[in-house]
C-alpha cells in the first residue's frame, strides 16, 4: 500500500473529507462541444463567500483542493483566491483551458505555491481543436500557456479527453506533450449535461476506437496486466466502496451546491445555507451514498469485473440509480477484457461478442 | 547545530489528519507524514527559534527521548526535508515561514 493510500485510509475511517473540488464559475471563454455545463452566471459565490468556504474546508481537515470551472481566469479575482487558499496551506491543483494565462499568470502560479495545472488539449492540429472549442485560435494560446508555465517551472498535465471529433488525433497530441515536456493524460468519457441532457453522449468514441486505446501501452502501460480478465471477487471487495465521491472527496458549485463528485450531481446541501461541515456530516445524501457497499449493488455485485471496475457511481446516478450500473464503465471493462459485464449480459449487449460470463462469479472466501 | 535555524519552505501544503502532518511539495510533489515527534519539530519551524532550543522544549520535554538522539534525529529530518525544498536551513533566522492550518 503506498503512502497516500494508507492516508486515505485513514481519512476514510475518520470521515475527513481530505480532496474538495470547487468550480469557481460555470463562465467560460470556450464553448466545447462536449462540455456539461451551462455558462451562464446564475448567482455565483464572491470572492469573501468562497474564502469563508475554504477556511470552513481547511477546519474540515481538506488538503487536496482543486480549482476548476467553467474557466477559472474568467474570474477576476482568481489569483486572490489562490493566495487564500495557499494562506490556508492547502495543496492546490488548477484546471484551466490556458487561454487568459501569460506570463504574468504563470509567474504568479508559481508564486502562490500551486502544485499543479492541468490543460485540456483536444488535437494538435488547430483546425481540430478550434473546431471542438469553437474559439478561433485557442490551441496556439493553450500552447504558449503551456510554455509560459513550463518556463516558470510549474508541473503541468496535458488533459485529452477523446471524442468523435478527435478520436484519431490523440497520438499527435502525446507527442504534442513529449514536446512539451508535460505529462500526458488521456479521457475517453464523455458525461451527460449536469442538468440531465444525455444529447452529447453521441460524441463518444465508438467500441472500435476505445478498445484500440485499451490496448495502447503507451497510453496504459503493461497491456496484458491492464487487459488481463477480472480477478475472482472477494469479501473485501464485497464490503468495499467503488469511488471515494461522498466518502473522502466532494464537489461544491460555484453557487455553493454541494455534491459528492462534479460527476455525480446528487444534492446534498449548500454552503451559502449550511456550514460546510455540517452538510458533510449531516446530509441525508451523503449519509446514503456512504451506506452503499458493493454488495448492495443489485447488477454490478453480480459481475466478474466487481473488483477491478472503474464503476462511477455519478454516472450510474445519472443513469437512473446510484446502486446501479454506470454503462460507461461496463463498456470499458469489456473492451479491455473482452469479457461482457453482468449488466450487459442483462441488457443482451453482448450481441456479436463471445458470451463468456453466464453466471455470477464465484466469491473467493478468506 | 545550535546555530541553525529552520523555517518551513511557502512552497509547500501542509495539514494534520489524526495528530500527523500531511506534508507536499509543490515543486517535485513529494509527499510526506510527519509523525508526532516529526510534527513538533515541523510546527515549531518559525525559522526564528533555533533548531537546539525546538528539540529541547518541544522534542525532549514533550517526549521519552534522550537529548543525543532527539539531536541526532532532528538533524537527520530537518536535512532530508531541506533536500526536497520542505524545509529551509539557515545559520541566520529567517523570514520565510508559512502557518499551516490544523484540523481533523
Amino acid at each position: 500500500m503506498t503512502l497516500m493510500e494508507e492516508v486515505q485510509q485513514r481519512a476514510l475511517a475518520l470521515g475527513v473529507p481530505l480532496a474538495v473540488h470547487l468550480d469557481v464559475t460555470y463562465r467560460c471563454n470556450e464553448r466545447c462541444v462536449h462540455c456539461y455545463l451551462d455558462h451562464d452566471d446564475l448567482g455565483e459565490m464572491t470572492s469573501s463567500e468562497i474564502k469563508g468556504v475554504l477556511g470552513q474546508l481547511a477546519e474540515a481537515g481538506t488538503f487536496f483542493l482543486t480549482f476548476s470551472g467553467g474557466e477559472v481566469f474568467m474570474r477576476q479575482d482568481f489569483l486572490e483566491l489562490v493566495a487564500h487558499a495557499r494562506r490556508h496551506s492547502f495543496n492546490v491543483k488548477v484546471k484551466t483551458n490556458g487561454v487568459m494565462i501569460r506570463e504574468q499568470e504563470a509567474g504568479e502560479l508559481r508564486r502562490l505555491g500551486v502544485e499543479q495545472i492541468q490543460i485540456s488539449v483536444y488535437s494538435h492540429r488547430p483546425e481540430v481543436h478550434d473546431a471542438i472549442t469553437k474559439l478561433p485560435g485557442s490551441l496556439k494560446k493553450t500552447v504558449r500557456a503551456i510554455r509560459f508555465l513550463k518556463s516558470q517551472g510549474l508541473k503541468v498535465v496535458l488533459a485529452n479527453v477523446l471524442m468523435t471529433k478527435n478520436a484519431s488525433d490523440y497520438q499527435g497530441v502525446q507527442a504534442l506533450a513529449r514536446d512539451l515536456g508535460i505529462q500526458y493524460t488521456l479521457d475517453p468519457t464523455i458525461t451527460p449535461k449536469i442538468d440531465g441532457d444525455t444529447s452529447i453522449l453521441d460524441l463518444r468514441i465508438p467500441a472500435s476506437e476505445l478498445n484500440g486505446v485499451l490496448h495502447n501501452s503507451e497510453l496504459v502501460g503493461d497491456v496484458d496486466e491492464f487487459c488481463a480478465p477480472p480477478a475472482a471477487v472477494t469479501e473485501d471487495d464485497m464490503e468495499g466502496y467503488s469511488c471515494s465521491a461522498g466518502h473522502t472527496s466532494a464537489y461544491i458549485s460555484p453557487y455553493g451546491d454541494v455534491f459528492p463528485c462534479v460527476q455525480f450531481p446528487l444534492p446534498s446541501g449548500n454552503v451559502r445555507k449550511q456550514r460546510f461541515l455540517d452538510i458533510w456530516r449531516n446530509s441525508v445524501a451523503l449519509k446514503e451514498v456512504r451506506s452503499i457497499h458493493a454488495r448492495d449493488l443489485p447488477v454490478c455485485s453480480t459481475c466478474s469485473h466487481m473488483a477491478s471496475c472503474t464503476r462511477c457511481p455519478g454516472l450510474a446516478y445519472m443513469e437512473g440509480s446510484m446502486r446501479g450500473p454506470s454503462s460507461a464503465d461496463c463498456e470499458k471493462s469489456f473492451h479491455r477484457t473482452g469479457i461482457p459485464s453482468a449488466n450487459m449480459l442483462r441488457r443482451g449487449d453482448h450481441a456479436g461478442h463471445p458470451l463468456i460470463q453466464i453466471q455470477p462469479p464465484a466469491i473467493e472466501m478468506k | 547545530m545550535s546555530d541553525k535555524y529552520i523555517a518551513r519552505s511557502a512552497a509547500i501544503a501542509s495539514r494534520m489528519l489524526a495528530g500527523e502532518m500531511m506534508v507536499m511539495s509543490a515543486v517535485d510533489s513529494t509527499f510526506f507524514t510527519l509523525n508526532e515527534v516529526a510534527t513538533a519539530i515541523w510546527q515549531a519551524a518559525d525559522g526564528q527559534t533555533p533548531l537546539s532550543q525546538i528539540v529541547a522544549e518541544k522534542v525532549c520535554a514533550e517526549f521519552d527521548v534522550d537529548p543525543e538522539t532527539a539531536r541526532q534525529d532532528a538533524q537527520q529530518f530537518v536535512e532530508e526535508l531541506s533536500r526536497h525544498g520542505i524545509l529551509l536551513i539557515s545559520d541566520d533566522p529567517l523570514d520565510t515561514v508559512q502557518s499551516p492550518t490544523e484540523a481533523a
